[in-house]
């Protein structure tokens, strides 16, 4: 007889479960090296603890009713209840705090697109360290968790998530059309995006170098091609790009990671420095982060913080793209 | 690679030719006469060879059905692909960048009814919603909701001009280009929706990682275009 599960969810068998437990394996084992301790919190959660800090984009949507009618909710991300955990259990612990988790989320996307509803995470959070010094430890532990896997290949691209809102406060552009061209920014739609600032009456100059800062992607050369367009946005962000990107180069963690002027990630909570993984085999983004300064205010702790989470099942697969990527060169060196 | 050439920051790239997903039906000549006057030869791709993929110079050029281009340049087995924004308004949930308005391929997506017939007008007052036959169920769904009207849909596959002539609907949301088939129909224009040109759009990762030769081709293309 077949019993089916819910679209989106889905059952591991033993030859992927042992690929799948190697690399969890692996991964743990880098941020434990690098000083993170492992913690594990319910799936469930009162859905008034998760949703603290105002940002209807990370709700859970999944919500139901316990037996004494709480609201509950299924978490959608491990940075929220890490930040309520933090807040609970290691009000007073000495600073920075490093935790990392390997832990299942649930989001409402269509799946049969390589997206799951369900969903295994493996990341770290690094709070109480701020600015580049923090952003570049995070990366640090990002370049050697794909060094784990087996992603050479793999790129990080770097971004600054206040880039945007300062440059329209600048360009005086707000509300509802702040946020059309937020929205389109978001999308990279670059035709509804020159549509979305010609209404908003900007002014082609104006206008010109929000698109073209959205296409700046590469080496540190794009920092002056930046600053080339002027701006009191783009400099703050160009200086903070540089300053982390420095903090690598001396760290030598640069040689993953791309400047991108055009990033922006859909989580609300993101504050100054924002990346996302990329391997050249799969089209899919591997995992991301960023800074959170602002956020564990919403738990009572005024701390900076950053982190990052990898999706496991689509490193896995970039993983066995890459494997076989290696095997078919090897064959045709032979 | 950065590790050799001792530039600080460049990351490492992808492998092999870039990969464009080319619309096959009535975008294909424009678009390969696009191509050529960007500089890419698409000869290969001109004889009435049964192929589906054709190796230029410097891309590999992929032709399938326009409605399948956001499928595989969100994948990323395409890097890079062209097709309608009446596609990519049908399938806004496909996560692609659009970089371009190609200019060619004009058509308009429309609300249609029969000529003189009151009974769109009708229907909404008397039975409170329209019954809308179309090709395009999420551009017609949305645009109603916006509109603040509601419709019964009725999703249709072939010429979706036949559905009101014989009483399946009360209009039609549909493409139209020269409106000429409309018109052989005994249909009219009732609202535009919106209009709709060719797209370039590029798989996320690929506008990442092959930043250099996406924007060389995106500037190509404007070029060629006269945009």
């Amino acid at each position: 007889m077949i019993h089916p599960i819910p679209p989106g969810t889905r059952d591991v068998l033993p030859d992927e479960m042992r690929e799948l437990r190697r690399l969890n394996r692996r991964l743990i084992e880098v941020f434990e090296d690098a000083g993170y301790g492992e913690v594990a919190t319910p799936a469930i959660e009162y859905d008034e603890v998760l949703s603290r800090g105002d940002r209807p984009s990370s709700a859970s949507p999944y919500r139901f009713f316990d037996e004494n009618g709480n609201l509950l909710a299924l978490r959608s991300d491990m940075t929220v209840p890490i930040a309520r955990l933090v807040a609970t259990r290691f009000a007073d612990a000495p600073l920075p705090l490093r935790l990392c988790y390997l832990a299942s989320a649930y989001r409402a996307v269509l799946p049969q697109r390589g997206e799951m509803r369900e969903f295994v995470q493996a990341g770290i959070e690094l709070i109480g360290e701020p600015g580049p010094s923090g952003t570049a430890e995070v990366i640090g532990v990002l370049e050697a968790a794909l060094d784990a896997a087996g992603l050479d290949r793999a790129v990080i691209g770097l971004g600054d998530a206040d880039l945007y809102r300062g440059l329209l406060t600048e360009f005086g552009v707000e509300g509802e059309q702040r946020d059309a061209v937020l929205d389109r920014l978001a999308t990279h739609d670059l035709v509804g995006l020159e549509t979305t600032l010609e209404a908003a009456g900007i002014g082609a100059t104006a206008a010109e170098t929000c698109v073209a800062l959205s296409q700046l992607r590469g080496g540190s050369e794009v920092l002056d091609r930046a600053r080339e367009l002027g701006g009191e946005a783009v400099e703050r962000t160009a200086t903070r790009l540089q300053e982390t990107y420095e903090t690598l180069v001396a760290r030598g963690t640069a040689d993953r990671v791309q400047i991108d002027f055009g990033l922006l990630r859909d989580l609300g909570y993101y504050s100054g420095a924002i990346f996302e993984v990329y391997d050249p085999a799969v089209g899919h983004v591997l995992g991301g982060g960023g800074r959170y300064d602002d956020f564990l205010a919403g738990f009572g702790l005024d701390l900076p913080a950053a982190g990052f989470s990898l999706y496991l099942e689509r490193v896995h697969v970039a993983q066995m793209e890459e494997e076989s990527r290696r095997r078919e060169r090897a064959a045709a060196d032979v | 690679m950065s590790s050799e050439g001792g530039a600080i920051g460049g990351p490492s790239h992808p492998e092999g030719p870039l990969t464009l997903a080319v619309p096959r039906g009535a975008l294909f000549t424009e678009t390969l006469d696009l191509l050529d006057a960007a500089g890419v030869d698409t000869a290969p791709a001109r004889g009435d060879s049964r192929s589906l993929i054709f190796h230029t110079d410097e891309m590999i050029l992929v032709t399938m059905r326009p409605s399948d281009v956001p499928t595989y340049v969100e994948a990323g087995a395409a890097d890079v692909g062209i097709t309608g924004k009446d596609v990519l308004l049908e399938q806004s949930d496909r996560v692609v960048y659009e970089l371009l308005d190609l200019g060619y391929g004009k058509c308009r997506m429309v609300l249609a009814g029969r000529r003189g017939d009151e009974r769109l007008g009708e229907s909404q007052r008397r039975l409170g919603m329209m019954r809308i036959a179309t090709k395009y169920p999420r551009i017609a769904e949305r645009y109603f909701e916006d509109t603040g009207r509601q419709i019964e849909l009725i999703e249709v596959k072939g010429s979706v001009e036949l559905a009101p002539l014989i009483g399946l609907g009360d209009g039609i949301v549909d493409l139209v280009a020269t409106g000429r088939t409309l018109a052989e129909n005994d249909l009219e224009v009732r609202e535009e929706i919106v209009d709709c040109t060719a797209r370039l759009v590029a798989n996320r990762v690929a506008h990442k990682l092959r930043a250099a030769e996406v924007d060389d081709l995106t500037a190509r293309l404007r070029v060629a275009s006269g945009r």
